[in-house]
């Protein structure tokens, strides 16, 4: 039996659907993330997890428990919220006391417990600073630590890094997945911010318009995306849609506009005729200025239009002759050189039938 | 550095006029009363000169021996004392759930529950006052209802107007908005992410209100607090109009001083001892505020 599952959960604001008709389970000790766009439902189905809201239809059950009757104070998970929402009157101590003394915790137990989880997020020494006194990074751990001291199922996360900077973010991530693995219990961790899900998660289910687009480990979202949605929500991705004109041998033949013949590897029972589409990552694409020696699947010809110099690679945005866009990615590994391209530099462009992932829409 | 005498200037052209304002119309006045406080009385009232026949300084210290040996003063000190604190504390118990409704009301409704709120000072204040005198009076409903229920219970008639219970009630009808104003202006600020993280650690609704709502809302309610407790403890006006005869305040006592005992100095000096016993008030809630919400600034 999974630890928590979500059976058919729908939740509609008026006319607006925010939550619809979704079904997941979440095991024990998993680090599950809710990645979409602003408006997804995440949020909304991660407060129906806490208590404060109620699905108009479905169920929410804790080991087996339906949690329909029982209001958040109640409820055996804790949330970490976006703004943290540390009681600013209560020094760190008396935050993380907090649950402790609503819970009805004998006072001789409680500096242990205090101690205990302040050690885990490595604050011990900032008992008695208030919230003010902390630094954002350090807030956010006094707002783990309260969460979880009072040894919740259950963690739920609300964007908990959306008001860090970029560095600390990166700092911030290697301590929660240490975290997690170290208190062991099921993180349920919302955010928008795909490479943040990418990095955290053990499974991952990618949400728009209220629905699970997908469910999957992070490695599968990203290589074997099943939506279009998804492929081009989660990383960069080329996306080339058109009627199949051969399906044989495993190998899907794709007529792109613009482009032409596009090869790619699926067992697809998908006709000739129908439409499909490939979805090619940027960094799968071979990029070069001749011809390639072997002949390979997909070869293609195109001017540099744009680059972006990000440092340890750059993309490049190459036009093909039939106007089509391809965005190519290379590492910056050759020493002494910043880039391989200039823009307007004629490059050929190629990969094979396995580097792109076909999807029958 | 030239650049800054322009900008000085201009401080001095905003600031000045109402810092000469206060000079002229408070801080000499008080120090006109204090220097009163030490004169002796004339005659047929007013003030003696200054300078007596003898040609000496008539200066003393007669009217604070007066306060300080006859008890019956210290009495009406704490009569008004306890007027103000019951005042005060009526409005804070009536004030701080209609606060918090209206914090929490839709945009559209705040607005007009916030009017609603000032609307009694659009007319006098006297006239409030003697609007009470009609709502209390004898044959209003409200003294019959009140009677005919006592008589029901075998007790007999009592007059509302004229009682220490009109006074009462007019205070803190005059007072709720100064209570309700600076709590909603608190309450209206806070952050419902705190009583939701509050629930979500296990506390139900009363202690989410003891635990954090009121906590966060004690600047609020020391700013009411003062702002109900200081003019209820001058107030003269309402036990003049309302009050029966036991209802002399501090403020009808220095009233009485100045326009029918004509006694100026012994006037000046229960002025002073007010104003005194007002900063105390105020030192002290400031104090206990700031300890308060030393650790509230977000």
């Amino acid at each position: 039996m999974a630890l928590l599952d979500i059976k058919g959960v729908t939740r509609r604001f008026g006319d607006f659907t925010a939550v619809d008709d979704v079904s997941l389970s979440i095991e024990a000790g998993e680090f599950f993330t809710l990645l979409g766009p602003s408006g997804c439902g995440k949020t909304t189905l991660l407060r129906m997890i806490a208590g404060f809201d109620l699905p108009d239809a479905g169920r929410i059950l804790l080991n087996g428990e339906d949690l329909a009757d029982r209001p958040p104070e109640i409820r055996p998970v804790r949330t970490v919220f976006q703004s943290y929402a540390l009681f600013p009157h209560m020094t760190v101590e008396g935050n993380i006391a907090f649950p402790l003394q609503m819970a009805r915790l004998p006072a001789a137990e409680r500096p242990a417990r205090i101690r205990a989880v302040l050690e885990d997020v490595r604050l011990l020494g900032f008992e008695k600073r208030f919230p003010h006194e902390l630094s954002g990074g350090q807030k956010q751990r006094v707002a783990i630590a309260r969460a979880l001291v009072s040894k919740p199922t259950m963690l739920l996360l609300d964007e908990p890094l959306a008001a860090l900077d970029a560095k600390l973010r990166e700092e911030v991530q290697i301590e929660l997945i240490n975290l997690q693995k170290e208190v062991g219990i099921a993180f349920v961790y919302v955010t928008h911010d795909q490479s943040e899900a990418l990095a955290l998660s053990h499974r991952i289910a990618v949400m728009s318009h209220g629905r699970v687009e997908q469910l999957d480990e992070p490695s599968r979202i990203y290589g074997f995306p099943r939506t279009r949605f998804v492929a081009d929500f989660i990383g960069q991705c080329n996306l080339y849609s058109g009627p199949v004109i051969a399906n044989a041998g495993g190998v899907v033949t794709l007529d792109v506009a613009g482009l032409g013949p596009v090869r790619v590897a699926a067992a697809s029972s998908l006709a000739v005729g129908a439409a499909g589409t490939v979805a090619l990552r940027p960094e799968k694409i071979r990029i070069a200025a001749g011809a390639p020696q072997d002949s390979p699947d997909n070869h293609y010809r195109g001017k540099v239009a744009a680059l972006r110099y990000m440092g340890d690679v750059t993309v490049y945005n190459v036009d093909t002759p039939g106007g089509t866009r391809i965005e190519a990615l290379l590492a910056n590994s050759q020493s002494g050189r910043a880039k391989f391209f200039e823009i307007g530099d004629a490059v050929e462009m190629s990969w094979p039938v396995d580097a792109g992932h076909f999807l029958e829409e | 550095m030239p650049a800054r005498r322009p900008a000085r200037l201009a401080k001095w052209l905003v600031s000045g006029p109402p810092l000469l304002y206060l000079l002229v119309f408070f801080a000499a006045p008080t120090l006109i009363m204090v220097l009163a406080s030490f004169r002796s009385p004339a005659e047929f009232g007013g003030l003696a000169p200054l300078v007596d026949e003898t040609g000496r300084l008539d200066l003393n210290v007669d009217a604070y021996v007066r306060l300080f040996t006859e008890p019956v003063f210290f009495q009406v000190f704490v009569k008004s004392a306890w007027y103000a604190t019951l005042t005060t504390t009526i409005c804070l118990l009536l004030a701080y759930p209609l606060a918090s409704l209206i914090a929490r009301s839709g945009k559209k409704h705040r607005d007009l529950l916030l009017l609603l709120v000032i609307l009694p000072f659009w007319s006098n204040f006297l006239i409030r006052i003697y609007a009470w005198m009609i709502i209390l009076g004898p044959n209003a409903a409200l003294a019959k209802l009140v009677n005919h229920v006592l008589a029901f219970f075998g007790a007999g008639p009592v007059p509302l107007l004229f009682s220490s219970f009109a006074v009462l009630v007019c205070l803190v009808y005059v007072s709720l908005p100064f209570m309700v104003l600076p709590l909603y202006a608190n309450l209206e600020k806070h952050d419902q992410a705190l009583l939701d993280a509050a629930q979500d650690l296990g506390a139900n609704a009363w202690q989410r209100f003891w635990r954090i709502t009121f906590p966060l809302s004690l600047p609020g309610v020391y700013a009411g607090a003062a702002l109900v407790f200081i003019p209820a403890l001058g107030i003269f006006a309402i036990p003049d109009i309302l009050g029966g005869p036991d209802d002399t305040l501090i403020g009808n006592l220095i009233k009485q001083q100045f326009l029918e005992t004509r006694d100026w100095p012994f006037g000046s000096v229960l002025s002073i001892m007010l104003t005194v016993a007002a900063l105390a008030l105020a030192g002290i809630a400031a104090w206990v505020g700031r300890r308060g919400s030393g650790a509230s600034r977000a």
